[in-house]
This record gives structure tokens, C-alpha cells and sequence, in this order.
């Protein structure tokens, strides 16, 4: 059975009709990208599969039970983690109470246990830093716990997102275009990455990406969007070679 | 990390060293005479705006949500302990008129909460501006309700409550109130009501029930607004319905944000000083709001983030500051670490 089984999806703003007919499947593991002109529905897809939106047709399952109308923290719970194309981090917050909010549904204690400072809270405590230094150090931002996460380069910035992420244990990680802004190094290091945390923390992966090199470099499949509907899916080399596609990307007939 | 875990336990004995510090220098001046009534009741008033004005922080610093309504939260505190004293038939003499006292304010406080959940279901589906006057709208209703319920006593109020607020009680409540906010903020509970001033969204998306959060802060401020009701009920002995009015929460909201929003520590030396300030100030008379207000403007023009912005006051990170500009960072100490006390 798939991880991620999204159905017959659509969604309508009123009149308008943004995503129509869209099927997903995705295998534990799997490192799949979303491609598709600017406005083609990438983004209201991950919206979708995060209850920012709900859907107007269609299912999503994920292990087989339906996630629809669940709320986004209770999807994120269920295993579903995201990142957002212009970049979402507690700017205030230090690198690592970043990384350790995420992590609040793994801890136990209570408030009470809080304020009277019991051994659980100390000990939990520990318990999340080591992993939250751990999580860090998968992106090389151990150095920089302390720090205040807006004071982060961008690269940086993109790169604690993805491990605040991660720190909800998610089966699967939404990730909206990981790449951007980031200059040629630091795209081919955060495809090693990727490719790491994958292996490491079991993963599926789900990204949204408008640089061509990186989608075609690190996805095993690819699912091409236009104007709401999916128009090509497969291998890289199939999806580059669809006449769809092309047309689609540079104009023309189909 | 288990040096952190030794820091912070060093951290905590020192506070409270200083606290203890505190209590016997106010509790020897007091109880000695050497200071009079009237700067004894000051005394009294600043640790109750402490409480105040922690508690609104909690929700407006700290939760980021602008809420005017603290004033009717400290009413039903202040109402409900006081009809409770003057009816109840609990001893208000002798040594037993403190568990009087502890069982009054603790009746406000929890009623207190449990309108401020009330009002949280609708309220907090609001945020900024709309939730501003959503809480200054029901801050109002619970003025008019207790001008109006036949017991309350209607404008004129209630008059004749024992003077049961000592200063022992008072100081060691506001100190248990500071640190049972600080304790919270410093939990995972803490950190996930900070996530959400910083970021809904993200923080939704990270996991966190935010709707329970901030309900669950939200209902916090009110009950220590109750509390801090209760003893002010207690320490002057005459409450009015016209007391509680929008300008009250106004003058909580001053002290928030003049400490620094989200700055707990900022919240208290803010409502030491605008207590004290008013008082100081009576010599001016006519002079004394204008003045206040200059205060207030300049601070405002000057220092936009509030005296302490979202730093702490810490006394061991002041320590290290110390060593660190004596010694010329021989010893490679740290940087201080932020959000400590």
C-alpha cells in the first residue's frame, strides 16, 4: 500500500477551478518532485494535503485513512511535515527552540510538572536537546543553536526549516521549493542533503522546485502541473522528453 | 547538557537569594516603622500591578494577541473574593482571616478563569485589532453586569472589606505569580505559545494545537487578573464598578508595553516604576498627568521596543557581563545566553 494515495483531488475558488482530477500515489522513500509553470497549482496542492485548504473533490489517504478535514497541526502530527515557499521560521526564537517546538507533541510533562521543575521536565528537556542537536548538526546549524533564526543567512534559513520539519518525525516532508535563492554550491550540497535525510530518517519526499538541474538530479519520478490539471508523470527522462511539457514550459502546440 | 541543567539550578538560587533579599528589606523597613502607611500601601499596590501587568504579557507579549479587557478579569476577581469575605461568615480576625483571604481570592481567580474561557471561545477566533475590541467590548460588559446584579451594590460598590491583603501575602503571591509565568514560558507549553506570536501558521504546521494554547494563555492571564483582583479588593478596602473601566486596562496595557512586550522582567520594573511615578509626581499637582504622559512619550520616541524590549533582566548573565568586562574574556567565557533568568 502507498504512504500517500490522493485521489481525483480538486479544488474551486468560487468559479475558478484550480486543481482538477489530481492523482498522487507515493511509496515510502520515494523522492518525487511537482513541476509546473508559475500559478499551475503546485503550491495549493501542498495546501491541500495540509488542511490550509479544504478540498472540494476528491481523497487523500494517507496509510490508508483519510486525512480530509483534519486540522494542519493534527495532519502534522499524522505525519505529514512541510516547509513554505517564502520561508516560515520564529524568527525571534533562538535555532534551537525552533527546532524544539516541533518536537512539543514528544514530550509528556505537564504544566505542572513544568513549574515545579520534577526530574521528567529535566529529563525530557535533555531528551530534546540531544535530539534537537542532533537534527541540527544533519545540516551543519550546530554551531549557531543559540542564535536568533532570523539572524541566519537565507541558505541557512531554508535549511532550518527543513530540520523543523523533520523534528515532528514526519512520514513524508512537503517541501516547497528548497532551492530557491540559493546559489549553485548550496543547491548541489542541499541535493546530498536531501538524499541523507531520506536514508537516514526514512522519508518520503515530496518537493516543489522550479530549478530544472536540481528536479531532474535528485527525483525518481516527477509530476508535471498546468493550469490545475496534471499533464505528464514519470521518470525524469520521460517527463523531459513529453511534447506536453514542453509546450507547456516554452509555448506552443501540444 | 548536564551543565545546563546546573546552570539554571544556579540560575534559580540566586533569584531567589534576591528575592529573599527583597522580602526581608521591605518586611524590616515596614514592619519597623521606618517607612509610613501610605508608602507601606505603595508597596502593596506595586506588587498587585506586578501581577497585573505579568499576567497581560502573557497574553500580549507573549501570545502577541492585544487584548483591553484585563480590568473586567481583575473586577470579577475582586468582586467575587470580596463577596465572598463580607458574606461568607469566614473569620476576617485572627490568624485564620489568611485562609479567609487565600480561599476568597482563589474563588475570584478561578471564576475569573472561567469567564475568561468563556470569552476566549468567540474571542480568539479574532486576532490584532478585531480581538482588541472584541475583549475591550466584553471588559465593558462585565462592568455594566456588576454595576447591574443586585448584590454587587451598584455604583456605589462595596465598601467595608477587611483589609486582609498583608504584605506577605501580596509579596510571596506576585512572587509566585512571576514564576509560575516564567516557569511556564520556559516549558515546551511555553515555547509553543511563543511559536504562535512568532508565526501561526508555521507553528500549526510544526504541530502545535494553537487554538489550545491560546486558550490556555489566555485563560492563565485571567486567572492571575483575578487574583490580583482579590488582593486589591483586600488592600483598599472599597471597590467601585467605575474603578474597572476601559482606562485601567489601558493603564495595564501602558506597563506591558513600556516594559517591553514579552519581556516578563520588563512587565515588572515597568509597574514599579508607573506605580511609583504617579506618587512621585504628586508634589507637581496639576502638572502630575501631564508629566506622566511626557514620560510616556518620550519613552515611546526614544526606546520604541519598551525599556527591555524581549531581553530579560538576568542577574547571573549580569554576573557574567561583569567578569567578563574585568577579566577581558581570559577564560573564553560564552556569550550570554538570551531569554534566561
Amino acid at each position: 500500500m502507498a504512504l500517500l494515495e490522493v485521489k481525483n483531488l480538486g479544488i474551486a475558488f468560487g468559479g475558478l477551478r484550480a486543481l482538477k482530477d489530481v492523482h498522487i500515489t507515493l511509496d515510502t522513500g520515494e523522492i518525487v518532485g511537482l513541476i509546473g509553470p508559475n500559478g499551475a497549482g503546485k503550491t495549493t496542492v501542498f495546501n491541500l494535503l495540509t488542511d490550509v485548504y479544504v478540498p472540494t473533490e476528491g481523497t487523500i489517504l494517507l496509510d490508508g485513512t483519510s486525512i480530509v478535514g483534519k486540522r494542519t497541526y493534527e495532519i502534522t502530527q499524522n505525519g505529514i511535515a512541510r516547509t513554505f515557499q517564502n520561508i516560515r521560521l520564529f524568527k525571534y526564537l533562538s535555532v534551537i527552540d525552533n527546532v524544539k517546538i516541533a518536537m512539543n507533541g514528544q514530550a509528556t510533562y505537564n504544566m505542572f510538572q513544568a513549574a515545579f521543575r520534577t526530574p521528567k521536565y529535566w529529563k525530557e528537556e535533555r531528551k530534546m536537546d540531544e535530539k534537537a542537536m542532533d537534527l541540527l548538526s544533519v545540516f551543519g546549524l550546530e554551531g549557531h543553536a543559540q542564535t536568533r533564526a532570523g539572524n541566519l543567512p537565507y541558505g541557512q534559513q531554508r535549511k532550518l526549516e527543513i530540520a523543523r520539519a523533520l523534528a515532528t518525525n514526519p512520514k513524508m516532508l512537503l517541501l516547497d521549493e528548497p532551492a530557491a535563492g540559493m546559489n549553485p554550491t548550496e543547491t548541489m550540497e542541499l541535493m546530498e542533503t536531501i538524499k541523507l535525510i531520506r536514508d537516514r530518517f526514512k522519508v518520503s519526499i515530496l518537493l516543489i522546485e522550479h530549478d530544472m538541474s536540481f528536479v531532474m538530479g535528485i527525483c525518481e519520478r516527477i509530476i508535471v502541473l498546468d493550469y490545475g490539471m496534471i499533464i505528464a508523470a514519470g521518470t525524469p527522462e520521460e517527463v523531459r522528453n513529453d511534447p506536453k511539457v514542453i509546450a507547456a514550459y516554452l509555448g506552443g502546440e501540444a | 547538557m548536564e551543565g545546563k541543567m546546573k546552570k539554571k539550578l544556579v540560575s534559580y538560587a540566586v533569584n531567589a537569594a534576591l528575592v529573599l533579599a527583597i522580602y526581608v528589606v521591605l518586611s524590616v523597613l515596614i514592619n519597623s516603622g521606618a517607612v509610613n502607611r501610605y508608602y507601606a500601601g505603595i508597596v502593596k499596590l506595586i506588587f498587585i500591578n506586578i501581577m497585573l501587568a505579568v499576567s497581560l504579557n502573557l497574553v500580549t507579549g507573549i501570545l502577541g494577541q492585544l487584548v483591553l479587557g484585563h480590568a473586567g478579569f481583575m473586577a470579577v476577581g475582586a468582586y467575587t473574593a470580596a463577596l465572598i469575605t463580607l458574606h461568607s461568615g469566614l473569620p476576617t480576625t485572627g490568624p485564620a482571616s489568611i485562609l479567609t483571604l487565600l480561599i476568597a481570592i482563589l474563588a475570584g481567580a478561578a471564576l475569573s478563569a472561567v469567564i475568561g474561557f468563556l470569552i476566549g471561545v468567540p474571542a480568539l477566533r479574532l486576532k490584532g485589532d478585531y480581538l482588541a475590541i472584541i475583549t475591550l467590548g466584553f471588559g465593558e460588559i462585565i462592568r455594566v453586569i456588576i454595576l447591574n446584579l443586585p448584590f454587587t451594590g451598584g455604583a456605589l460598590g462595596l465598601r467595608g472589606i477587611p483589609g486582609l491583603t498583608t504584605f506577605n501575602v501580596v509579596f510571596f503571591l506576585s512572587v509566585l505569580t512571576v514564576y509560575f509565568i516564567y516557569a511556564y514560558l520556559t516549558s515546551r507549553h511555553g515555547r509553543a505559545v511563543l511559536s504562535i506570536r512568532e508565526d501561526e501558521i508555521a507553528a500549526e504546521a510544526a504541530g502545535i494545537n494553537t487554538t489550545r494554547y491560546k486558550m490556555i494563555a489566555f485563560v492563565m492571564a485571567a486567572f492571575f487578573a483575578g487574583l490580583a483582583g482579590g488582593l486589591y479588593a483586600h488592600y483598599i478596602g472599597v471597590i467601585a464598578p467605575a474603578k474597572f473601566d476601559f482606562n485601567y486596562s489601558v493603564e495595564m496595557l501602558v506597563m506591558v508595553v513600556l516594559g517591553g512586550m514579552g519581556s516578563i522582567t520588563g512587565s515588572v520594573v515597568a509597574a514599579v516604576v508607573l506605580t511609583i511615578l504617579p506618587e512621585a509626581l504628586r508634589s507637581f499637582a496639576d502638572y502630575r498627568m501631564l508629566l506622566y504622559a511626557v514620560v510616556l512619550i518620550l519613552m515611546m520616541l526614544f526606546r520604541p521596543g519598551g525599556l527591555l524590549g524581549r531581553a530579560e533582566l538576568s542577574i547571573v548573565g549580569f554576573g557574567r557581563w561583569l567578569k567578563k568586562k574585568f577579566t577581558g574574556n581570559k577564560n573564553g567565557e560564552k556569550p550570554a545566553e538570551t531569554g534566561e533568568v
